[in-house]
């Protein structure tokens, strides 16, 4: 009973919110849309039994993705009646995508509803009594220890790249020096001018 | 196998990344003051992860439930990609003096890449294949466009980037397909689907996956009709770079090429047969026709090395021990001349130090710089494979294998196209030795540098010979761990 209640209301959330991205004017809201859509597509993937996906979709695109989304959007400089104006032109081909999703998705319901494909069945089933979290982390840290740490080793490389080819150090930069802040005194950073005349400026 | 005793087997690749990590920090806190310091214990790391090779590393068999393999064909090739990539950090700093691009970062992205070459030449298993050749490739990105102010490097490295990334996704689709159809991504267990008979459309869907997987591998060892990025980025990268893709990074994708035809896809040696032939011809055709018109020792070398990785596949159109032994006679004599060249290459600085890269500026070096000019003239005519010189054993090698399986049409076709190649290689000889003198280049570099070409030219001479019969005998032994 619960679970379809819960089914239910993520599942209308999750549409709503995915159709709300779609039709906000303003994209920052669009992207607050979007948020709201991966949370509900998590909690489905919950009731489902795959907790750790719906950890992932929080985590990495509540967390990370949709955040980054934000920012840029947020640094755009948008024209939002330009941004309306090519609608019509381009609502055909709109239409179009959406039926061939619709039509796709319908197509996906009907073979999961003749017995899904059952890949995981055949070469790799769940253990019996083990939550699917439990069961990946044990074979990502036993057998698959190997290619998980070269795994992080990729990552690493990736961020050296990154540090190499685009640092470096420009002369001018007030950077923050933490240990001077926290040296400075108050009677450094302060001075009393009551005596000052009203109507004169400071001269500091 | 308990998980302690596969740690032990991966002792050469825990060695340098940890090694690598360690001196990542100490990039962080030295700065690049610390360069010199980093860029000698990194190749006493080399040197110390290649004697680990003697110990279980070399000849431990499987280890992590079969996801690497720690035997004697993994063991040749690491001695091979540590030996380049120790020669790769020896020869920087002076290359990248002029530019002051020279980075602490620089060494330990190199024992990151070898950390990354080691993973695939012990590769057991699809997916520890496509991890170590990320991690390779990564830093080969980085590695190829590091003098960032410098156009022609940053293109090579974008180009390559772009490139790479699209073979990376031919080689997973394959890799995804062979999955898909074999139900494993176990060497082993491929290899045993492979040998069972199945109906049509199961065979043709397993055949769709070995094609796209060769054609990503094919793109790594830069097998025409995969080659196109290779003269770009060889003439865009940094010398010493260069010389580490064309040797190190060639060892490791040719040996990953091997053992994923023989060890995985054994049993369908018929079906990959024709496209290693196809590569094979057209490799060392182009690579030798196309050679021909550059005028950049950059572009000619990686022309040359096309061709090379031609003639090396031919070794691999038997599938027998024989011909794989001989692959990897010939990717070792390789990594000696290629090696040697590049070092040459490296010595070409006009008279205010500045490195140059015409065929043109090598005119007359015979009469300007006459050791430096004959051990070019050794390393061209070992490249060619002629006859007094070592070069011309790896190459009668691979023909002899594929003989010994009654292909005489292919080895026929292949020796005369050799003949093109040796158009080019003599030309250079030619204009060292008979042209007017060019400008004469600045005075030789280290005593390092020199004495590394020393060496490279001892193993190329006749002397070489002499090493027959330990090479032969190693490269044999590698072979058949594979069968």
């Amino acid at each position: 009973m619960i679970q379809t209640i819960a089914f239910y209301l993520f599942a209308t959330l999750v549409i709503a919110s995915g159709a709300l991205t779609i039709v906000a004017r303003n994209p920052v809201h669009s992207v607050l849309w979007l948020i709201l859509a991966f949370f509900n597509a998590a909690g489905l993937m919950v009731l489902v039994g795959a907790e750790f996906i719906a950890m992932l979709l929080v985590i990495v695109y509540v967390g990370a993705v949709a955040v980054l989304f934000l920012f840029v959007v947020m640094m755009l400089d948008i024209d939002f009646s330009e941004l309306r104006a090519g609608f019509g032109r381009y609502l055909p081909f709109g239409v179009l995508l959406v039926i061939v999703l619709a039509v796709e998705i319908i197509f996906a319901v009907g073979a999961w509803n003749a017995g899904g494909i059952g890949l995981g069945a055949a070469t790799s089933p769940t253990p019996e009594g083990m939550s699917n979290i439990q069961a990946l982390g044990t074979l990502l840290y036993t057998r698959y220890l190997y290619i998980f740490e070269a795994a992080g080793l990729v990552l690493l490389v990736a961020m050296i790249g990154a540090i190499v080819l685009t640092h470096r150090t420009r002369s001018g930069v007030r950077a923050q020096n933490i240990s001077r802040q926290n040296q400075r005194r108050p009677q450094d950073a302060v001075r009393n001018v009551s005596d000052q005349p009203s109507g004169k400026g400071v001269t500091l | 196998m308990s998980t302690l005793s596969s740690i032990a087997l991966t002792a050469p690749e825990l060695l340098l990344s940890v090694g690598a990590i360690a001196l990542l920090l100490w990039c962080a806190w030295g700065g690049d003051t610390a360069t010199r310091a980093i860029s000698i214990a990194s190749v006493a790391l080399l040197t110390a992860a290649a004697f680990l090779l003697l110990g279980p590393a070399g000849q431990g068999g499987p280890g992590f439930g079969g996801l690497y393999q720690a035997d004697a064909f993994a063991a040749f090739a690491k001695l091979l990609i540590y030996i380049a990539c120790a020669v790769g950090i020896i020869i920087a700093p002076r290359f990248f003096a002029d530019g002051g691009s020279m980075r602490a970062e620089y060494p330990v992205l190199i024992l990151l890449s070898a950390v990354g070459m080691g993973m695939m030449v012990s590769a057991g298993d699809l997916l520890t294949l496509y991890v170590g050749l990320e991690l390779q490739s990564l830093a080969a990105y980085v590695l190829a466009s590091f003098m960032r102010r410098d156009t022609r490097s940053a293109e090579a490295g974008l180009k390559y980037f772009v490139l790479g990334a699209l073979a990376s996704g031919i080689l997973l689709y394959g890799i995804s397909l062979v999955y898909g159809f074999t139900g494993t991504t176990d060497f082993g267990g491929i290899a045993a689907v492979f040998g069972t008979p199945a109906e049509e459309p199961v065979r043709l869907g397993r055949l769709f996956g070995l094609v796209f997987v060769f054609a990503g591998l094919a793109f790594k060892i830069s097998a025409v009709p995969f080659h196109m990025w290779t003269p770009d980025v060889y003439e865009g990268a940094p010398t010493p770079v260069t010389a580490l893709f064309a040797t190190a990074q060639k060892v490791a994708a040719m040996a990953l090429l091997l053992r994923v035809a023989i060890e995985a896809m054994g049993p369908a040696t018929e079906e990959w047969r024709q496209i290693v032939i196809f590569c094979a011809l057209a490799s060392t055709i182009l690579g030798g026709v196309a050679a021909i018109g550059q005028s950049n020792i950059k572009r000619l070398l990686a022309y040359s090395s096309i061709n090379n990785v031609g003639f090396a596949l031919f070794g691999l159109v038997p599938g027998t021990a024989l011909g794989v032994s001989a692959v990897l006679t010939y990717m070792a004599v390789y990594v000696a001349m290629t090696l040697g060249a590049f070092l040459v290459v490296l010595q070409m600085r006009n008279a205010r130090g500045a490195p140059v890269e015409t065929i043109a500026s090598l005119s007359g070096l015979s009469r300007t710089r006459p050791a430096l000019a004959a051990a070019m003239a050794m390393f061209m005519f070992s490249l060619a494979g002629i006859p007094p010189l070592f070069g011309f054993w790896p190459k009668f090698l691979v023909f002899d294998a594929v003989v010994d399986i009654g292909l005489w049409p292919l080895a026929m076709i292949g020796i005369a196209t050799s003949v093109i190649g040796a158009y080019y290689y003599l030309r250079i000889i030619k204009t060292m030795y008979f042209d007017e003198p060019a400008e004469a280049f600045a005075p030789g570099g280290s005593r390092v540098e020199g004495g590394l070409i020393a060496v490279a030219a001892v193993v190329v001479s006749p002397l070489g010979y002499l090493m027959i019969g330990p090479l032969g005998l190693l490269a044999l032994n590698a072979a058949k761990a594979l069968f």
